[in-house]
């Protein structure tokens, strides 16, 4: 633990914020690397957002373009909500992740290559005629290349590796460079290395040295390169306990809190699937919390399993990924029809099919909010960061024990494998919601196990429960007695009851993230898509403009001002990953006008690409749209003219 | 089965006040009566008592016993069954299931539940049809069974649910038919086993696949057709009335079981085999023998518990937890963390 005075420091090298890239093969160890330089950014106190990048093949062949993977992080001494638009520094460490990467690198950024991986054959595999670090096509960048391989090389040669062993540690020579450039202490990297290798200490020692020998290179290099040493202060933050969380680590989290605050034990069924399985995994650790972890034979299984202890009396709950998600429908359904609380998280990444498993998208809302057969509506709410992911999953189990109901979470590819710092919460600050179970009736009073309380919800019986036995099942069902009835009337009352019990929903009153409550335009998001959207308004808030960013969470049942909310604007604009499926939602409950933004490349939103949007929409000839009648409409990719 | 306290029961105590909507003569029927009939012999408590079922007629079955029961969703009964059975052990499961629910669409579960070894009562009723979707065939219809899907006859070979059972790791096999006065006999011996016990039931659908188990099934010359197993006793079938009292030999060298007269009731003489029902070897050749050269093995085929799926999770989690912090404030401060001190405003 680290402790540090909120006081920025007096220093003229100040820089408020810095954007950084590490890229490599997949096998370089990029995300480690990544992961490590983040923790000691938390510790030296800067706010931080990261975006790791990687391919969905485990060890794609050495040296491809495919197989790069990247870890960006952009972290300051002011309120980071984005991972950045494009970096200030790239750390390359092969050909391949210098082409991937440069086109995304700001003008006059720094360039950090290891020249020893230059070699004829990984230009090659990248496909350069010329190795780029002598032809000069880098000269709009500072660059920094030298032998990284062969120095890590000589730095571990004392402790006898072979060379492919050694080679290993150039991650931690790099770390020890970047530790160097942002001027942070070392010892805690020794101490992580020290407890990661505790069973083969001159491993540990090796990579040690690796880091220790990157660190002492800055020192050297300063001298007479383009490499100087960045200060940056602490951000100044609200006194507290802060550690820094990813999505994943949120969502588990905020799961077990949610069961403690519903006093009931949590079952999670689960299969392994990109990238939602982090949240099995963690769970799987936390059995002493009353967690009990299910990996199933599928996806469907580990619904129905889920289904199957809440219906025993724990908290069912199961996650996936849109082409899971999509397997367990029919499960989803069924506990929509027997009325069983049940928390389905979805972690969506790039579809449809396999799509883009590594990659994220929010393109499930459909389907988490049509996505079933017959009418069958279940509440949806959705995580805007890493940290608020917590909060959302406490609330996805009150609404699932309260209102009997499956409930669906959505977070995404970005934000279950971004980190950001995290106030430790309070769990005492949460009000308990301790679920109830009907154990008995007062003498003489008939048991119907559909029988609603004023919020709409049937009783949770416990099989086990003396006097109280009964037949749950997908079909239709009496609307008081739960036994089966087809009949015509009972089925439109039925229908109608679980339509009206998820509307009635309690949710929270919209409020306006970002800017005054009526005004020209007002951007509306919902997702990972919160941090870049609150820059980029705030940017034009800045500007003079009467720009609001208003960030909803409950997705459906909607808040019930959202709509009168937005008519207090003159234009809607709602920048989605995907094509607009929660435009599609809100023109449907409100008939509003909203100008959709859509991005689907896999990538988050840049700031800048939401500015230039919300400009546009601001210029009087636009009219609130993108572009106007006038603008030639981009030509698709591969159509000729 | 499980260890509880023994209650008293009548068949009457476990009839719900649903009608039951199986065909009139269905195999069903038989089942269910049965079943209503050994519950009070095993001193079964409908409170602690629940039937999981997944789709077709016999996933009905939950709603004509007066415990606990869930009908779900077509193929899964194994998976909520093993989520009930992890959440509360205590609770006494029985699944109920049939040949396309357990073996076409739920195939997969019906493997994992076994191979886990959930305990549990199994019961597949085996109709060799698809009959609530009136009539196509199943998985496990004979070749050339001419169905409205298959008008020229099937084609695919048909699946052998107590040799699936077997490899998927059962420790449990048994076989019984719907209209038989020994299937209460073989669901005790299922309830009596700890652990996954897989009980398959020749089920008559006098609609769509009417007496096609007759060969052996019906009653007129049974005895020449049914080889009733019991652990400990000789492999015999016959009589001397119905054309000789028979039995199975274990010919070591062939590794093959062969029919043998059985002459004067000297079974030993004529080398007939014991049943040993720990005897997974012998047990895989039993489910596999060709009908009509020899009978068809009814009864408890298997029966070699090991320890349960749910106790090795909750043994597992007793041991992972003792000793730990369990306060959320601990868990949600775990990991490498810091100390901001002072105060201060948070801009942008």
């Amino acid at each position: 633990m680290a402790t540090q005075t909120a006081e920025a420091q007096p220093d003229t090298q100040v820089q408020d914020s810095m954007v950084v890239r590490f890229a490599g093969d997949s096998g370089d160890g990029m995300q480690l690397t990544g992961g490590q330089f983040t923790l000691s950014t938390a510790l030296a106190g800067n706010d931080l957002a990261t975006f790791p990048d990687f391919p969905a093949e485990i060890r794609a062949p050495q040296g491809t373009l495919f197989g790069v993977s990247a870890f960006q992080i952009n972290f300051g001494s002011r309120q980071i909500n984005t991972a950045g638009d494009a970096p200030d520094v790239l750390v390359a460490m092969n050909p391949a992740a210098l082409k991937v990467n440069l086109a995304s690198l700001k003008p006059g950024g720094l360039i950090i290559a290891d020249s020893g991986a230059f070699t004829k054959r990984n230009l090659e595999k990248a496909h350069y005629d010329a190795n780029p670090l002598e032809d000069g096509s880098l000269a709009k960048f500072d660059l920094l290349a030298f032998d990284i391989s062969e120095r890590t090389i000589e730095a571990v040669k004392p402790f006898g590796l072979g060379n492919k062993d050694a080679l290993r540690s150039k991650n931690m020579w790099t770390l020890g460079l970047a530790l160097w450039m942002f001027d942070r202490p070392r010892e805690p990297l020794h101490e992580w290395l020290k407890d990661k290798f505790k069973k083969k200490p001159d491993i540990a020692d090796a990579n040690i040295a690796a880091l220790d020998a990157g660190h002492a290179y800055g020192e050297t290099a300063e001298l007479s390169g383009p490499l100087k040493q960045v200060h940056m202060p602490a951000r100044p933050v609200e006194p507290g306990l802060y550690r820094t969380i990813t999505g994943a680590e949120s969502v588990s989290l905020g799961l077990v809190a949610g069961a403690q605050l519903a006093e009931l034990p949590m079952f999670f069924g689960g299969y392994p699937i990109t990238p939602a399985s982090a949240i099995l995994h963690h769970l799987a650790r936390l059995k002493e919390f009353d967690v009990t972890t299910f990996q199933a034979e599928d996806e469907i299984a580990a619904i129905c399993a889920a289904i199957g202890a809440s219906y025993a009396g724990q908290l069912g709950v199961t996650s996936s990924s849109g082409p899971g998600i999509a397997l367990k429908t029919e499960a989803m359904g069924l506990g929509i029809m027997v009325e069983l609380p049940l928390v389905i998280v979805n972690s969506q990444r790039g579809g449809p099919s396999t799509g883009l498993p590594t990659k994220t998208e929010q393109s499930d809302l459909y389907q988490a909010v049509y996505g079933r057969n017959g009418d069958a509506p279940l509440p949806v709410i959705a995580a805007r960061s890493p940290a608020d992911a917590f909060d959302v999953a406490i609330e996805a189990c009150r609404i699932a024990t309260q209102y009997m109901t499956p409930v669906m979470l959505l977070t995404d590819g970005y934000i279950a494998n971004a980190a950001e710092p995290w106030k430790v919460p309070d769990p005492s600050a949460y009000e308990p919601f301790p679920a109830t179970f009907l154990e008995g009736l007062p003498e003489g009073e008939e048991f119907l196990p559909y029988k609603r309380d004023a919020k709409g919800a049937r009783p949770w019986v416990k099989p086990g429960t003396p006097g109280l036995m009964h037949r749950v099942g997908g079909i239709e069902k009496h609307e008081t007695t739960g036994n089966i009835d087809y009949s015509p009337a009972n089925h439109q009352r039925m229908t109608e009851l679980r339509r009206d019990k998820i509307a009635g929903i309690d949710v929270p009153d919209q409020e306006v993230s970002w800017g005054e409550d009526t005004g020209d335009l007002v951007v509306v998001g919902w997702g990972s898509t919160y941090g870049p959207i609150k820059q980029a308004v705030n940017r034009w808030i800045e500007k003079g403009a009467k720009v609001s960013h208003v960030h909803v969470r409950h997705i459906w049942p909607l808040p019930k001002n959202l709509g009168e909310l937005l008519s207090g604007f003159k234009h809607v604009l709602m920048p989605e990953m995907n094509t607009g499926q929660f435009k599609t939602l809100l023109r449907d409950q409100y008939l509003i006008d909203a100008e959709s933004l859509t991005k689907t490349s896999g990538q988050p939103f840049q700031i800048a690409e939401l500015e230039e949007a919300i400009g546009r929409c601001l210029d009087e000839k636009c009219g609130g749209r993108i572009r106007t009648n006038d603008d030639q409409l981009p030509n698709p990719v591969g159509v000729e003219q | 089965m499980n260890e509880m306290s023994k209650i008293e029961t009548t068949l009457k105590d476990w009839e719900t006040d649903q009608e039951v909507r199986w065909c009139p003569g269905c195999g069903d029927y038989a089942i269910l009566k049965a079943v209503q009939r050994t519950l009070p012999q095993l001193g079964a408590d409908p409170k602690n008592t629940v039937f999981v079922s997944g789709i077709g007629c016999s996933s009905r079955f939950p709603y004509y016993m007066e415990s606990y029961g869930f009908h779900t969703i077509h193929g899964r009964a194994p998976a909520f069954a093993t989520g009930i059975k992890l959440a509360n052990p205590d609770l006494d499961v029985w699944l109920v299931t049939g040949d396309g629910d357990g073996l076409s669409i739920g195939g997969n579960h019906m493997m994992h539940v076994l191979r886990r070894n959930v305990n549990m009562q199994i019961m597949l009723f085996n109709n060799e049809i698809y009959g609530l979707t009136k009539g196509q065939y199943s998985p496990t219809s004979r070749e050339h069974t001419r169905t409205p899907s298959t008008p020229l006859g099937s084609v695919d070979h048909p699946a052998n649910p107590c040799a699936f059972a077997l490899g998927s790791g059962a420790r449990f096999v048994g076989r019984g038919i719907d209209v038989s006065k020994n299937l209460p006999d073989v669901l005790t011996a299922a309830h009596a086993h700890q652990g996954a016990a897989f009980i398959e039931i020749f089920q008559n659908c006098i609609v769509y696949n009417k007496d096609v188990f007759d060969d052996f099934a019906k009653p007129k010359g049974a005895e020449q057709q049914q080889l009733w197993l019991a652990h400990g006793e000789p492999m015999l079938f016959g009589s001397e009335k119905t054309g000789g009292v028979k039995g199975l030999r274990l010919n070591t060298q062939a590794f093959a079981f062969e029919v043998v007269d059985v002459a004067d009731g000297d079974w030993q003489a004529a080398g007939v085999q014991v049943h040993d029902a720990t005897n997974r070897m012998i047990a895989h050749m039993l489910v596999e023998l060709p009908f009509g050269e020899f009978p068809m093995p009814l009864g408890v085929i298997y029966d070699d518990p090991a320890p349960t799926y749910e106790a090795a999770v909750h043994a597992e989690k007793e041991r992972a937890s003792a000793g730990k912090d369990t306060s959320l404030a601990h868990l949600l401060a775990k990991g490498q963390t810091w100390t901001v001190s002072g105060t201060a405003s948070d801009p942008v």
